[in-house]
């Protein structure tokens, strides 16, 4: 009689009460919640978030800027110009944000470093979800000896200080976007794997797949149509949390000297110059910290809002 | 308890082993190898690298090799430095200190303040202050901690004035623990900063599940003054799953104190590790991945094992 939900009979006269203060709903409103499509509920369970929303909307107007670079930029990043060193912002119209130690436009200069800041974070975020969804999948759906292995090797990874393995590693290679971007991948996948290889543990359980095993559908068919489709929201989630720590990476190693190269700008590497030239021109240290910390924050709200959304139990 | 603690013993050996195993084959992947200093030595002779690799046994089976540098690890045999030719491990071990009394008051700061947060979080779930403290969280986890440190010596020690930029001791000075403590403050706030956010959230977390237990509500039927709950009945409860996380910072705490140590010009290990990439000293950076990450695995088991000797629910599932 108490129980209520979707396959229990409703008490055909009664009115949805609202559960804050029993008042009636309207005449749909229990029909919306029990019958609304998944993708409505996380939609409006996102749109609940604002700190996501303004998280997610900020990711929009950053990747739009670096895309549309080219075109918005007031002038080349790369253009030299003794005369015109070190203008503070806000005091020459044509140059607003100012000029760094070789006269180039800092606006500029932080459009085009974002642009290599993103792919690197993108494509760092790329690497790290390949990996983590391929270990985490593989030892989720085989269990046993392979599981013990690829855990252990997992542990292992985890037990280095990740900046210490990416100093090194980058030490050892020719640092340009791709590579910068992949040994960010690999030295930042455990963490997805071990969500990834809970979430599949999990799925295995349920009774689809049981069924699917029951069917003889072969094991390639079960990892990519049963259980991959079902752990699409914890991917999502992590792959935006690493595109904010992949951007935090990638400036850490830019900032040391082992990422992007000058005269390449990126935000890491715009803060190794700014150092030079702190006591005088601060604005140069200034301004990149803030795209950067900009940045990670965005992806970090977003992600912490779409985890919300997307599944609440995942919520740590 | 025994059984536990040799049973957490025991998982800790495959990870040092695979540790090692990564280790070695970084030092073989490293350009040039492990003779990257002999090849790029223009008066050493192809013949003389020959000799050299027999001397050293690199034209033995892999495996070999690696069973002997392993050894060598265990001995304490960690090789020479490229540049003057010191035992690595000796270049390593003279750097601990420094590094580890600015991750001790860095963790430190952000232990007390970060339980504060989280325990005012819990108690005031929901407030202005929750929010604000959560929402606060997660803005300092997006610092870059270089950044932030260039921040603040901009503002405490550039413009106001108040605190030494870099370094251990004035240069020239009486090097004293005064002088220490003033050159420590900057560093370890900038340090802090990171832990402080994880702290704070662990702690909300744990103080929300313990304080809707059944014992607490008992607690409050009885009278007991609600500080006194808080202290004696919540606390140590709460505190018990914090213990495991002092071991999950152990590689953030590296990592920072490697970015907050380059920052400041801190004479620790991460200062260490980052002028041996400028100098390509490929043993001491080696020996600086092995070190962190046995630290890292020693720190673990230790957590662990301190948790389990203050919470007996622990053993029953371990």
């Amino acid at each position: 009689m108490t129980a209520s939900g979707p396959f229990q009979e409703q008490p055909v006269e009664a009115c949805p009460a609202s559960p804050t203060d029993g008042t009636c709903l309207p005449d749909d409103a229990l029909e919306r919640s029990y019958y609304e499509s998944q993708a409505k509920r996380v939609w409006r369970r996102f749109l609940h978030h604002r700190l996501a929303v303004g998280g997610g909307g900020m990711v929009i107007v950053l990747l739009l800027m670096v895309f549309f670079a080219d075109f918005i930029t007031p002038h080349n990043p790369l253009e030299l110009e003794t005369a015109r060193r070190f203008i503070p912002p806000f005091t020459h119209p044509s140059f607003v944000l100012g000029t760094d130690e070789m006269g180039r436009d800092l606006l500029s200069r932080l459009i085009y470093g974002g642009r290599i800041s993103l792919v690197v974070g993108m494509a760092a975020m790329f690497a790290t979800i390949v990996t983590g969804l391929f270990v985490g999948l593989i030892s989720g759906f085989y269990g046993g000896k392979v599981d013990n292995a690829l855990m252990r090797f997992t542990d292992t990874m985890l037990s280095f200080p990740q900046v210490f393995l990416l100093l090194v590693l980058a030490a050892f290679v020719t640092p340009t976007v791709i590579s910068i971007a992949l040994i960010i991948g690999l030295t930042s996948w455990m963490e997805v794997a071990r969500i990834i290889r809970a979430q599949i543990k999990y799925i295995k359980e349920q009774d689809f797949v049981m069924a699917a095993f029951a069917l003889g559908a072969s094991a390639y068919r079960i990892m990519f149509k049963e259980l991959l489709p079902n752990a699409i929201a914890p991917v999502l989630v992590s792959a935006t949390l690493n595109v904010a720590n992949a951007v935090l990476m990638e400036s850490y190693i830019s900032f040391l000297g082992y990422g992007i190269q000058p005269p390449l700008a990126s935000w890491g590497n715009m803060l190794t110059n700014a150092q030079a030239y702190f006591d005088t021109a601060t604005y140069l240290a200034i301004l990149p910290g803030i795209m950067i910390t900009l940045t990670v924050m965005s992806f970090n709200f977003l992600g912490d809002g779409l985890r919300d959304a997307l599944d609440p139990r995942l919520r740590m | 308890m025994l059984h536990y603690i040799a049973k957490r013993l025991l998982q800790a050996i495959p990870l040092l082993i695979g540790v090692s195993v990564i280790g070695f084959a970084m030092m073989h992947l490293a350009p040039g190898g492990p003779l990257a200093v002999y090849t790029l030595n223009p008066t050493i002779t192809a013949q003389d690298i020959e000799r050299i690799k027999q001397v050293f046994g690199l034209d033995q089976p892999i495996h070999i090799q690696y069973l002997k540098w392993a050894a060598g690890m265990f001995t304490g045999n960690w090789g020479n430095t490229f540049f003057g030719g010191r035992p690595v491990l000796d270049v390593i071990m003279e750097r601990v200190p420094a590094t580890l009394l600015l991750m001790g008051s860095g963790m430190s700061l952000a232990m007390i303040i970060g339980m504060l947060i989280g325990v005012l979080g819990a108690v005031k779930r929901y407030s202005i202050f929750d929010y604000l403290a959560t929402t606060g969280a997660m803005v300092t986890l997006s610092f870059p901690t270089f950044w932030f440190g260039l921040m603040t010596i901009f503002i405490f020690s550039l413009k106001l004035g108040w605190l030494p930029s870099g370094g251990m001791f004035t240069l020239g000075g009486e090097e004293d623990v005064f002088d220490l403590f003033w050159h420590l403050v900057l560093p370890t706030m900038v340090l802090a900063l990171v832990l402080v956010a994880q702290w704070s959230r662990y702690t909300r977390s744990s103080f929300i599940e313990v304080i809707h237990q059944d014992y607490i509500r008992t607690a409050k039927s009885k009278g007991i003054s609600s500080g006194r709950i808080l202290l004696r009945h919540a606390f140590p409860n709460a505190l018990a799953p914090l213990i495991a996380l002092a071991g999950i910072q152990l590689p953030w705490l590296f990592s920072g104190a490697l970015v907050t140590e380059t920052i400041f010009g801190w004479p620790g290990m991460g200062r260490l590790f980052v002028d041996s990439l400028t100098m390509k000293e490929y043993p001491v950076l080696m020996g600086m991945v092995m070190v962190t990450a046995i630290a890292v695995i020693v720190g673990n088991l230790l957590a662990d094992v301190l948790n389990a000797m203050i919470d007996p629910r622990i053993r029953l599932d371990g």
